[in-house]
């Protein structure tokens, strides 16, 4: 008996070989490599929407493209950055790294795991080809507010509505995944409050999923109703209210940004104690200061709306809502501070990158404070400021960390060490380029630059064609980053198991590149 | 040896001048200080609004100057060649209650002032002047409440400067064919509504952004103390042409105003004359272009090709060219589930009949159709039936 059980445990402990590998795998790390690239790869498509809405925007008047096809652009550069680049990203990190971090062999529910990834190519083809249907992609922004996304949508909106079921869908299984994960296979000995903080970030953004993916879900079958079906619930004609689609969509939007954010707050946490060879400070307080971030995302959503004309008792309670957000905030900058205070601090790649990041989001977060003032609001609201604003929080924010977090961990993934001075030629490039594009854009939206426009006044025409040098540098650099990564799994100089000096974790205990399947048996924590 | 000095000396030179006009550059930039900012605006609210604006810039300031000086002092005094033994420190009850405490009454101090400014712009009174303003795709019009005034305000930049084509004027796409009239010194207040989908009316000067809805009716109201051209935006994306349907408030003295109210009654009676004369088809047609231009043209296009499937052709369409009736009322009632919104109340009896013939006798419509034109009288007819 025993003999049979052997043999069959033999004939699995590799991967299978060829393409098959890569449909039918149900590892971890197979899994969390499949999300890290196709996130790249519509991060590159992303971007490349973005070059053409600044190239658009280089100069005032209308030169590269029509009006239309801006408001396409706008629309799909939204909607893949968020649900195609960031955050498969943080699922393909969660992959790799969770089960690792825990000592667990792989995740819970892995045939979950491969179908919550193979929904996504569908749900993406579905949405592009949109581009190529009559009367053109969604064009009605990220936020698709109804009527303009009902009565007065395209017809590609139909395959819109489904793509985003299938997105949806897609983020509930992975999160209901790690929560199971989480919840079930921590090694012996790692209690809750000893998980390492990436795990900690992962959880609280797996229920934030969890909560707010089905009431997406609600919103875009009640336009698939109002479009199909004659019903009313956006259309006032009918006895509908278009506002409730906004705060429908906004009581899922404003959870979903802390998605975007949660995980990168436990990747600069690990980073940052890692190169300042310093344990983190304040480990309970970043904890507590998440759960906060966490529970207050549903208490704030109609920030998004000052202007839709609530009543003074609701605006003034969303206003103070979100400012107290500022206060978890703090605490995480104030404790990543602290940690590098008196530490004995190296600049890596991923160090840089880490660095940046606490800079950076904490000035994005000083104008989400100026954001929160009702009465200033009305001056902010839907002008570039707001644009500078979420991009300060998403690109240097989100998207550097997602970089720190792929230089950091891609010796562990590859087993060898990255080009660290291509990589660090990567950084000042994007962390240049970054800056010049979004850094003018907080002036021009003071001065009065609407956003979601194709064209602009005169008084902006300067910062304007700052802003798109700026992007073409960020976007060039990321063919850089692309050449770096792929010459990392090509080859280079062999990392330890250990890889960084001040590493700590379950994960660096494996060898590096970490075997096909590791944690067979769980680790003793204690 | 010469001949290379000078070589150099003037490599040198031109390094020099490019670097001056490098950094210079940035400088005149930054001497536009005020285009770089949010403007006070003309209103008490608005200062208030921007008083509140630059004191949460402030404290931003003190507040970043404070964190990235003791990380960036962390930074440069603690790497690992100056300080090779780390501290072992990893937490501090203390500091962690300070950190929370501090950040906390800064933001009860902002509070305060933000929820009373807040307040002050939600004092919901009637003004002496009530004005309902309605979005459409893609212009404004501005209903008086008081002297049954009402027009239309279409962005007048030519499309040849939206092109390129012709140098661009000093109000490119911030100026309008017929503007808001205000008068100075005198509560008005705003009933903002929309036809279509949301848009959102935004004067920065009077600190008014308030969306504007369909079937609902939000308020803003403003009391402008000084005479002069208030310049604005559609905030909220509206469909294609989002950005070209500014927002121009021309605000003057209440002289000036009771006249200019007098001027549009009298302009409204010599309209209704107008509609009783006979018009010829020249004359329609050439009345007709201009309406087309302003009204049409932005989804329907110049040529009439449209943009299928959303915006129907006009050139060639069996309605324009054979069907005259229907072609009436489609215009004057607009089309159920579809973008084309009904113009009976948008455009008078004249330029009604004068776009209708105009686009049955271009494009060839006229010579591959019945020919038939529509003449003011057809719609007079017509508006009972709605």
């Amino acid at each position: 008996m025993s003999t049979v059980i052997e043999n069959h445990h033999d004939h699995h402990h590799g991967p299978a070989s060829g393409l098959m590998r890569w449909v039918t795998t149900t590892n971890h790390k197979d899994i969390g490599t499949l999300y890290l690239w196709f996130s790249f790869a519509m991060f590159l498509i992303g971007g490349a929407m973005a070059m053409v809405i600044r190239a658009e925007l280089f100069q005032p008047g209308m030169q590269i493209v029509q009006p239309e096809f801006y408001n396409q652009m706008l629309t799909l550069h939204g909607l893949i950055m968020v649900f195609g680049a960031v955050m498969p990203a943080f699922v393909g990190l969660a992959n790799w790294l969770v089960p690792m971090m825990i000592g667990a062999p792989d995740m819970a529910l892995p045939r979950l795991n491969n179908l919550s990834f193979w929904l996504l190519p569908f749900a993406f083809g579905i949405l592009l080809s949109s581009l190529f249907m009559e009367g053109g992609a969604p064009n009605f922004g990220w936020t698709f507010y109804a009527p303009l996304s009902t009565t007065y949508a395209p017809p590609s909106v139909t395959f819109f509505i489904f793509s985003v079921h299938i997105m949806g869908a897609s983020s509930i299984m992975g999160s209901i995944n790690v929560i199971v994960t989480i919840m079930n296979m921590r090694a012996p000995g790692m209690d809750l409050m000893k998980m390492p903080l990436f795990v900690w970030s992962w959880l609280i953004t797996a229920y934030l999923l969890i909560a707010v993916m089905p009431v997406l879900a609600g919103a875009v079958t009640m336009m698939l109703m109002d479009i199909h079906f004659g019903t009313s619930f956006f259309n006032a004609a009918g006895g509908g209210d278009p506002v409730l689609f906004q705060h429908i969509f906004w009581f899922f939007g404003h959870p979903e940004v802390y998605i975007m954010i949660l995980p990168a707050f436990g990747i600069t946490s690990h980073i940052i104690e890692t190169f300042a060879r310093k344990r983190l400070f304040g480990y309970s307080s970043m904890v507590w200061a998440m759960l906060s971030i966490a529970i207050l995302s549903f208490v704030v959503w109609a920030h998004h709306m000052f202007t839709v004309g609530m009543p003074l008792a609701a605006e003034l309670f969303f206003m103070w809502a979100t400012m107290l957000i500022a206060v978890p905030t703090g605490v995480k900058v104030f404790n990543w501070v602290a940690t590098m205070f008196r530490g004995s601090i190296t600049y890596e790649t991923p160090m840089l990158f880490a660095i940046a990041f606490v800079v950076l989001f904490t000035i994005g977060g000083f104008s989400g404070l100026m954001l929160a003032i009702t009465p200033a609001d009305f001056q902010y609201h839907d002008t570039y400021f707001v644009v500078a604003h979420f991009h300060y929080v998403l690109v240097p924010g989100s998207v550097f960390s997602i970089m720190a977090a792929v230089y950091y961990w891609i010796p562990k993934w590859t087993g060898n060490m990255y080009d660290e001075r291509l990589s660090r030629l990567h950084f000042w490039l994007s962390f240049v380029g970054v800056n010049v594009t979004f850094f003018p854009q907080h002036w021009i939206g003071l001065a009065g630059m609407p956003r979601r426009y194709p064209d602009y006044a005169l008084q902006f025409a300067d910062w304007n064609m700052v802003s798109t040098a700026g992007a073409f540098l960020f976007g060039a650099s990321q063919i850089l980053f692309l050449f770096i990564v792929l010459k990392t799994v090509v080859g280079g100089k062999k990392a330890t198991s250990q890889v960084w000096e001040g590493a700590k974790g379950l994960e660096w205990s494996v060898a590096s590149p970490a075997p096909y399947h590791t944690f067979s048996t769980p680790p003793k924590v204690d | 040896m010469t001949l290379k000095g000078v070589t150099i000396l003037k490599k040198l030179k031109a390094v020099l001048l490019w670097s001056c006009i490098a950094v210079s550059a940035p400088i005149n930039l930054f001497a536009q200080w005020d285009n770089l900012n949010m403007r006070p605006g003309v209103t008490d609210v608005s200062n208030e609004v921007f008083e509140l604006h630059m004191l949460i810039f402030y404290i931003c300031c003190a507040i970043g100057l404070v964190v990235f000086s003791v990380m960036f002092y962390s930074m440069f005094r603690y790497t690992k060649k100056k300080n090779p033994e780390p501290a072992k420190f990893h937490e501090h009850t203390g500091l962690e209650i300070m950190w929370t405490v501090v950040p906390f009454l800064i933001l009860v101090g902002m509070a305060i002032p933000a929820s009373q400014t807040l307040k002050e712009i939600y004092n919901d009174e009637e003004g002496e002047i009530n004005i309902q303003v309605v979005g459409y795709q893609w212009k404004w019009e501005y209903r008086y409440l008081e002297d049954d005034i009402k027009f239309f305000s279409n962005l007048s930049t030519d499309m040849d400067e939206i092109y390129n084509l012709v140098p661009k004027g000093e109000n490119y796409l911030l100026e309008v064919d017929e503007p808001l009239v205000i008068p100075t010194n005198t509560r008005v207040r705003f009933l903002i509504t929309a036809n279509d989908v949301i848009h959102s009316w935004w004067v920065p000067d009077f600190a008014i952004k308030q969306d504007a809805i369909p079937g609902f009716i939000n308020t803003a109201w403003t009391e402008v103390s000084k005479p002069g051209i208030y310049r604005g935006n559609c905030t909220e994306l509206c469909g294609k042409n989002h950005g070209f349907m500014p927002v121009v408030v021309k605000a003057v003295e209440m002289d000036e105003y009771t006249d200019w109210v007098m001027e549009r009654k009298e302009a409204a009676i010599r309209l209704a004359e107008l509609t009783e004369k006979e018009w010829s088809l020249a004359e329609l047609t050439e009345r007709g272009k201009g309406v087309y231009q302003t009204n049409c043209v932005a989804c329907h296009q110049v040529n009439g090709q449209g943009l299928p499937p959303v915006f129907p052709a006009l050139a060639g369409s069996n309605i324009v060219m054979n069907d005259k009736a229907k072609n009436i009322e489609i215009l004057m009632e607009g089309v159920q589930g579809a973008a084309m919104q009904s113009f009976a109340n948008q455009l008078s009896e004249i330029d009604m009949a004068a776009v209708i013939t105009y686009t049955r006798q271009s494009w060839g419509n006229a010579e591959n159709g019945d020919g038939s034109y529509v003449v003011p009288k057809d719609i007079v007819e017509y508006k009972p039936k709605i």
